[in-house]
């Protein structure tokens, strides 16, 4: 491994550009997806396209007042917005984005990426407690009780491609399923038993259903909820602090759609072996899976907060633990076979 | 038992047909309409604020000054005052003030009016920030309009 | 200074929903006692945009109080136009000309459409989904490109006279009707019933969901879809028809169960009823004037009478006492929302704040129809 200083600086400013252009044109994306869903146009003034919004939105945000209410904590209120900033950035930096191409390689990048994710949802609780707003507070209790149903979920379906794939490091992971889209764990037709590449989609609805659940968006997004509760933990921010905690929401989104590319679609590997292989795949597929994100956003109403509880402790962590009791099964009975 | 299974395979089903529905439509054109650029014309009979009919004839206002869409109005928003020259023996018009500030533009004067003086404009770009520019001179405006 | 969250022993707090909250659709306060997210108590704080309508129109003649009708309830306009021409046309003894109750009919039933459109896309709103808001007034925009082709207004429509209508309708309103019923009916089955009632999520969140029983609905005098969706098959235009109801065919969506999906279903199904309404009108069209002959000024006798219409919220009623002057003596004013609004209280305890806002938005408010 290169040890220079200058790689990982060179790599951490590659990785905030591309965490900082994301997190501002992905609002830009939302908004025209958004709009041509509805058969709307979207934002189309401020530049071609309405592709500078973004640029005037930062810039109205950024010479507004951060306002800081009477009675509020005045410490975590300020705090809260950065915490959801930091470690969607930091999580940037353990994937992959190709078999050379990469931050700083992390022999557990999976549980680092679980860990950071587990501190964004810090921000809302800290954001949404701080602020003196019983809007705000509810927002917040919601989201707690949110994340802890989603992350179990979630983590077992990772568990389960652990297991699969005999590592915790996410490059080794897509390695794992170089070749073709047949050797991808959402569909391992090749390279696993045919009985694993049935429950295998499965195992990527219930991850994919929990990465929306997990990023706050809708019809999950129990903390935000407009129309209940104002802006949920974001109802007293102005200024930039509600502008940091939405670059960190879709900042949120790149990580997730990172991870479901990366544990799921073979990471930079194209979908037939003939192609060459490299980040513009793996873009691809992080784009695809956030236009699906949008897609999801703008078509279904919004979940109720217990019918959300219901849905992961009745139904997701069941099918995951058995999904992942399968996945033990059959790996043993391979072993045996072979 | 049975209902929970029903919920899950029923559930994805009708999660994908919302998905179904709202994807093609990503990909129709727009239907609105860019308003600043694209100004739409008004309909025949949209009821916008009055205005003074121009005699053909005269290429003045048929207004006798009679003051019945003054009465009729709900919010007496309208001032009309005439005089008699010498000679004649109808009043003409002198003035004819609309305070649209007040005006909900119901239409009851033009109904009133006997003599075919008023009829509704079809402008609808009144915005402002001054209040004065909602006092409407419709005499002058009508001078205005030759 | 903000106050610090005040606890009674038993962990409440008091939350204002509103005046101003997306969920409210106006200026409705709602004084919330919770504890946690479940609601203790609920009461409605009416009373921020009165505007005394009553009394306005005891102090201007009975045609200077018709503008004021479409301000109360500005979704279905013409339902309180119709009901105030009513009323005072029965005072007066005027008969309404064939041909303009048919106009009447077509012109109500299109803006009920357009009420429960709106209806439709706001109530989805308040539940998250943004889309469909955008699909219904693309629709909705139809109905009211149509109506102002004939009344001249958008939204605040004064169309009806005392013995008639404001105008005549022309062939390319009745063939731009026909058009719109064909496309509703072909975008009803995908972008409305596919997209949104079939929704799962939709479901889970209206079944079973603020439950109104036909006891409560009776005790508070609820009407309208409210009360066809707790199963009461009641409609003032079948049960004491009016205009020309009686010669046409149509039915009373009413579902029992009392549920939010219930009063949501009997508003989609009103949709297709009134589509129906409207073609067998069209069809039936008969020539003739559209205004009966009316004295300028109106002074009728002194009196007491009622009418009520179905507007699309529920009964509007209007009792109009005259004392042989110019204007009304005294004119109450009964309107659907009102009442719908005041079983909130009742059924909104022990439910948690998710769920009463379904609740409130399934009873379809038009907050300045409540405060008048």
């Amino acid at each position: 491994m290169d040890t220079s200083i200058w790689r990982p600086i060179l790599y951490l400013i590659g990785v905030m550009a591309f965490a900082g252009v994301n997190a501002a044109w992905l609002g830009w994306c939302e908004r025209k997806g958004a709009g041509h869903i509805q058969r709307r146009i979207g934002p189309k003034e401020v530049g071609p396209y309405g592709l500078l919004q973004p640029l005037a939105d930062g810039i109205k945000l950024m010479t507004k007042q951060l306002l800081v209410p009477q009675g509020v904590d005045g410490i975590l209120f300020r705090v809260a917005p950065v915490l959801a900033m930091i470690p969607a950035i930091t999580s940037m930096v353990a994937i992959p984005f190709s078999a050379t191409f990469h931050a700083r390689p992390i022999e557990l990048s999976v549980l680092l990426i679980f860990a950071l994710a587990s501190i964004g949802m810090m921000a809302i609780l800290l954001g949404g407690w701080a602020s003196n707003n019983k809007y705000s507070l509810i927002s917040a209790a919601r989201s707690v009780s949110q994340n802890v149903a989603y992350e179990i979920p979630m983590l077992i379906t990772v568990i389960t491609i652990v297991m699969l794939s005999g590592s915790m490091n996410l490059e080794e992971i897509a390695l794992q399923q170089k070749g073709g889209f047949w050797n991808w764990y959402i569909f391992p037709i090749a390279g696993q038993s045919i009985a694993q590449a049935i429950i295998m989609p499965v195992s990527f609805l219930i991850f994919f259903t929990c990465s929306v659940a997990e990023t706050n968006r809708a019809p999950f997004d129990m903390a935000e909820a407009e129309s209940e509760l104002i802006a949920g933990h974001m109802t007293e921010y102005g200024s930039m602090g509600f502008g940091l905690f939405m670059m960190g929401e879709y900042l949120n989104i790149v990580v997730g759609a990172c991870l479901t590319a990366i544990l799921f679609f073979g990471g930079w590997d194209s979908p037939l072996p003939f192609i060459p292989s490299g980040v513009l795949w793996f873009v691809l597929k992080i784009y695809l899976l956030i236009f699906t994100f949008i897609w999801i956003r703008w078509t279904y109403p919004r979940t109720q907060i217990y019918k959300l509880l219901n849905l992961s402790w009745k139904i997701l962590i069941p099918f995951s633990l058995a999904i992942l009791l399968l996945t033990a099964v059959f790996i043993k009975i391979e072993g045996i076979l072979i | 038992m049975n209902e929970y299974w029903r919920d899950i395979l029923y559930g994805t089903k009708s999660l994908l047909i919302g998905l179904k529905v709202t994807g093609p439509e990503f990909f129709k054109p727009v239907i609105t309409e860019q308003y600043p650029h694209f100004v739409p014309v008004m309909k025949e009979r949209f009821r916008g604020h009055i205005e003074l009919t121009r005699n053909e004839e005269t290429g003045g206002s048929n207004c006798v000054v009679c003051g019945m869409c003054q009465r009729a109005c709900p919010s007496s928003c309208i001032t009309v005052e005439g005089e008699k020259p010498e000679g004649s023996k109808k009043k003409v018009l002198t003035r004819y003030i609309l305070d649209f500030t007040k005006c909900s533009l119901c239409g009851s004067c033009v109904e009133s009016c006997n003599f075919n003086a008023i009829q509704f404009s079809r402008e609808y770009n009144l915005a402002s920030t001054n209040k004065s520019d909602y006092i409407f001179d419709l005499v002058k405006r009508l001078e205005e309009q030759r | 200074m903000t106050e610090p969250i005040l606890c009674t022993p038993d962990e409440t707090f008091v939350l204002n929903l509103g005046p101003q909250h997306p969920a409210t659709h106006g200026v409705l306060r709602v004084k919330l006692t919770m504890d946690g997210e479940y609601i203790v108590e609920a009461e409605p704080v009416l009373g921020y945009i009165h505007r005394m309508h009553e009394k306005m129109a005891e102090n201007g003649t009975f045609a200077q109080f018709m503008p004021n009708t479409p301000r109360m309830d500005y979704l279905s306009a013409l339902s309180f136009n119709q009901g105030y021409c009513m009323a005072v046309e029965r005072a007066a003894g005027i008969e309404v000309p064939e041909r303009a109750e048919y106009i009447r009919t077509i012109t109500v039933e299109l803006n009920r459409i357009s009420s429960h459109l709106l209806w439709w896309g706001a109530f989805i709103l308040d539940l998250g989904g943004f889309t469909p808001l955008l699909y219904a007034f693309d629709d909705r925009e139809k109905i009211l490109d149509l109506l102002e082709h004939v009344t001249g207004s958008r939204l605040t429509y004064c169309y009806y006279r005392f013995g008639g209508v404001y105008n005549d309708i022309d062939d390319e309103f009745i063939t731009g009707t026909r058009e719109f019923i064909k496309r509703l009916r072909s975008r009803m089955p995908t972008l409305y019933h596919d997209l949104v009632t079939g929704n799962i999520i939709l479901i889970k969140r209206l079944k079973d969901i603020g439950h109104i029983s036909p006891e409560v609905c009776r005790k508070y005098g609820a009407t309208g879809p409210v009360l066809r969706g707790s199963g009461i098959e009641y409609d003032v235009r079948k049960n004491e028809p009016y205009s020309i109801y009686p010669e046409l065919d149509f039915d009373i969506p009413h579902y029992p169960e009392g549920d939010c999906m219930a009063r949501y279903m009997v508003r989609m199904d009103e949709i297709e009823q009134s589509l129906r309404i409207i073609e067998q009108s069209l069809d039936k069209l008969p020539g003739g004037p559209v205004q009966a002959k009316v004295p300028k000024t109106l002074k009728p006798p002194a009196g007491d009478c009622y009418a009520a219409v179905e507007a699309a919220k529920g009964t509007f009623g209007c009792r109009l006492i005259c004392d042989g002057d110019k204007g009304p003596y005294r004119l109450k004013l009964r309107s659907p929302c009102f009442s719908n609004l005041s079983l909130f209280g009742e059924i909104a305890e022990g439910m948690l704040l998710a769920d009463a806002l379904a609740v409130m938005g399934s009873l379809d408010l038009v907050i300045p129809e409540i405060d008048r």
